[in-house]
């Protein structure tokens, strides 16, 4: 009779390999092995970096007006010493705004008020979204329909021009506008958070909680919405690219934040009647709005990949 | 099947009725005194009474509601403020503009978008497949706006002088005659007939107008100056298509009909073009629908960074001026578009997939 082939017997690695790995590590592993992810992590991190040491950064103050205080034209092309611009000239490596600003400092404070927007209308469309979806999937029947019913309306409005509508009625600015792409993007999540926590309803531990006389308000804050979190926290992370693009064109339009502000879509706003004369004070507004939106879309892509249990079995 | 039509066509008119009531609210919303918002601050009492009595405004507000939905039923607007003018007469002129530049962003998006993605899904992870979804990630984290102002630098300033060259405002060159069609044919319109302004409607659809006429001169300019605003505003659309089209093939290669297909003998390009992509277009179709959203939204941006007389643009300069009429019968329109849409788009799922049909 053969031996009985106990776990000593058997290779390094296989053994290696059948070793349970916890769901975060699979997960953070998933996240790692996605090259586009990697790449959102990285310029996201600079973004953050950008945003935290804008002050030791940028090498002026956004608002300052540098007449009398260099020699510079209104609208100067960027100035770089290493590319050949005379070393007697100051340096400005995005050029002068129209009004003889530093773009450069501009675009770098630009990266606080990005990821502000960012955060803060997904976070207020979270929880009013979430909140809702979380109810209407929970209590289901009449609070369900006339919910959704809501949202459908919501969602029947294409997005940029809703807020647009919203921001006419409440004035311009930049929280105004936040207001506005905030509640634009309520119904998302709450389709979301409703779909996961029908799902999350019929589980086991669900039913054991009730039949231990758990309080509805209990099953659904303590026991529901920890497990319906993972679709959010992706379809968030799409979302804050979205509401930076759309917060950006709401600023464009004139519409959100408000000159003097070192706000891009404003940046880009204010000068652009004068892309063929001085195109810098365009592209390179633009190319940071772009750019951090990338970042955004990238990673919520990879969280999604890495989050989604269907997808992590194809792919070993 | 006219019983599934029946029934997707009677679940939108609450969306519909949601609509009205969302964009009613919003007039209602606006800070300050109706009259003087509309008449401007110097009207006097009395003005102000009787605009109050002739509106409606003293009434109940579900009384206010239903005669809202009733003027709106009747394509009533309202008059705009900054115009003095009927705003139903102002969408006649602006509406063609924003549709002609939003179907041929649809069609660039389309079809570019497809092909990239079947290609991409073909040769899945081959470098094609990597630049093909690079592409696509840059696509749709692209501000418009910037994307237009570029390639108005670009093909206006930088390629001038060229055979590239393409103008970067206005919808055809200043001194061009586009005559409308009905002019050309003599027909005579009684003006401001309900079939005059459908007539006027589509002449403004330059693109239409000048095929019927068979004004190629015409048909050329406004082609010409369609470029790049229709280009700027496709990207979005093509890169959510081309994402889309890349993973509902690569799931459906995946399926066993698409062995057998392989197994029988059909060549590459029958499996993947007549069995693969029929099964494929479902959500493609989706994306294509819900696309429309972003495209009218966009429309308002490229609209104003082309100089182009659409519906965003004068819905951009409503709000400037407070023109609230404008902004709520425009936001009307274009959301009862969108719902419109996403119903065909519906309807057509019962076209592609039999068994939506039965559910």
């Amino acid at each position: 009779m053969s031996a009985v082939r106990t776990q000593e017997a058997l290779p390094a690695t296989w053994v290696e390999e059948r070793a349970p790995r916890s769901t975060r590590r699979q997960f953070v592993e998933g996240l790692f092995r996605k090259r586009s992810a990697v790449v959102g992590m990285v310029m996201l991190g600079s973004l953050i970096f950008l945003a935290i040491f804008a002050d030791v950064i940028a090498p002026y103050d956004p608002i300052q007006v540098l007449i009398g205080i260099e020699e510079v034209a209104r609208r100067a092309p960027p100035c770089i010493h290493l590319l050949g611009c005379p070393a007697d000239q100051p340096q400005h490596i995005f050029g002068i705004d129209g009004n003889v600003r530093d773009l450069f400092s501009r675009v770098v404070y630009g990266s606080r008020f990005s990821l502000f927007i960012g955060f803060s209308t997904v976070g207020f469309a979270i929880i009013i979204g979430g909140l809702l979806g979380a109810v209407a999937g929970f209590a289901g029947g009449r609070s369900d329909n006339l919910i959704m019913r809501v949202m459908d309306v919501l969602l029947a409005f294409p997005a940029l021009l809703l807020a647009i509508a919203i921001v006419a009625v409440l004035g311009p600015g930049l929280i105004n506008a936040l207001l506005a792409i905030g509640i634009v993007s309520i119904p998302v999540y709450a389709r979301v958070m409703r779909a996961s926590v029908l799902s999350a309803k019929e589980m086991d531990y669900v039913q054991a909680a009730t039949a231990v006389g758990a309080s509805p308000t209990r099953i659904l804050f303590v026991h529901i919405l920890p497990n319906s979190v993972t679709p959010i926290i992706v379809q968030g992370t799409l979302g804050i690219a979205t509401a930076i693009l759309e917060a950006a064109a709401l600023s464009f339009l004139g519409l959100g934040a408000q000159p003097p502000t070192p706000e891009w879509g404003s940046m880009l706003g204010t000068e652009r009647n004068q892309v063929f004369t001085a195109p810098h004070l365009v592209f390179f507004p633009g190319l940071a709005i772009m750019l951090t939106v990338l970042a955004f879309n990238l990673l919520g892509d990879g969280l999604r990949d890495a989050l989604d249990p269907r997808l992590r079995i194809v792919r070993t | 099947m006219s019983q599934y039509i029946l029934r997707r066509v009677l679940a939108s008119i609450p969306v519909l009725f949601g609509i009205l009531l969302v964009t009613f609210a919003l007039g209602r919303m606006i800070p300050g005194d109706p009259c003087k918002a509309i008449l401007g601050e110097k009207a006097t009492q009395e003005v102000c009474d009787r605009f109050i009595r002739e509106h409606g405004l003293d009434q109940p507000i579900p009384v206010q509601f239903a005669i809202y939905m009733s003027d709106v039923l009747r394509g009533d607007f309202g008059q705009s403020i900054r115009f003095s003018r009927p705003v139903a007469i102002i969408l006649v002129e602006r509406l063609p503009m924003t549709i002609e530049l939003s179907l041929s962003a649809l069609l660039i998006a389309i079809l570019v978008g497809i092909p990239a993605g079947i290609i991409s899904a073909v040769r899945h992870n081959s470098s094609v497949d990597v630049a093909t979804m690079v592409g696509a990630n840059i696509g749709v984290s692209m501000p418009v706006y910037w994307l237009g102002l570029m390639l108005a630098y670009v093909f206006a300033l930088l390629l001038k002088d060229t055979p590239f060259w393409l103008p970067p405002s206005a919808r055809i060159t200043a001194g061009l005659d586009a005559t409308p069609f009905y002019e050309v044919y003599g027909l005579t319109l009684e003006k401001n007939s309900l079939l005059f302004y459908g007539m006027e409607f589509l002449a403004n659809l330059y693109i239409f107008n000048s095929i019927i006429t068979f004004n190629w001169e015409v048909l050329g300019d406004a082609l010409k100056h369609l470029i790049l605003p229709s280009v700027a505003l496709s990207t979005i659309p093509m890169a959510i298509i081309a994402r889309m089209t890349r993973s509902s093939l690569l799931e459906v290669l995946g399926l066993d009909y698409t062995r057998t297909a392989r197994a029988k003998g059909l060549t590459e390009r029958l499996v993947v073009l007549r069995h693969a992509m029929k099964n494929a277009m479902l959500p493609i179709v989706t994306v294509i629908g819900l696309s429309l959203g972003a495209l009218l939204g966009g429309a308002v941006l490229t609209e104003t960074i082309f100089s182009l007389p659409g519906v965003g643009r004068i819905l951009f300069e409503a709000i400037t001026a407070r023109d609230y009429p404008i902004i709520q019968a425009f936001t009307v329109v274009i959301a009862v578009i969108f719902v419109t849409v996403n119903l065909v788009v519906d309807l057509s799922y019962a076209y592609l997939d039999p068994r939506i049909r039965l559910r």
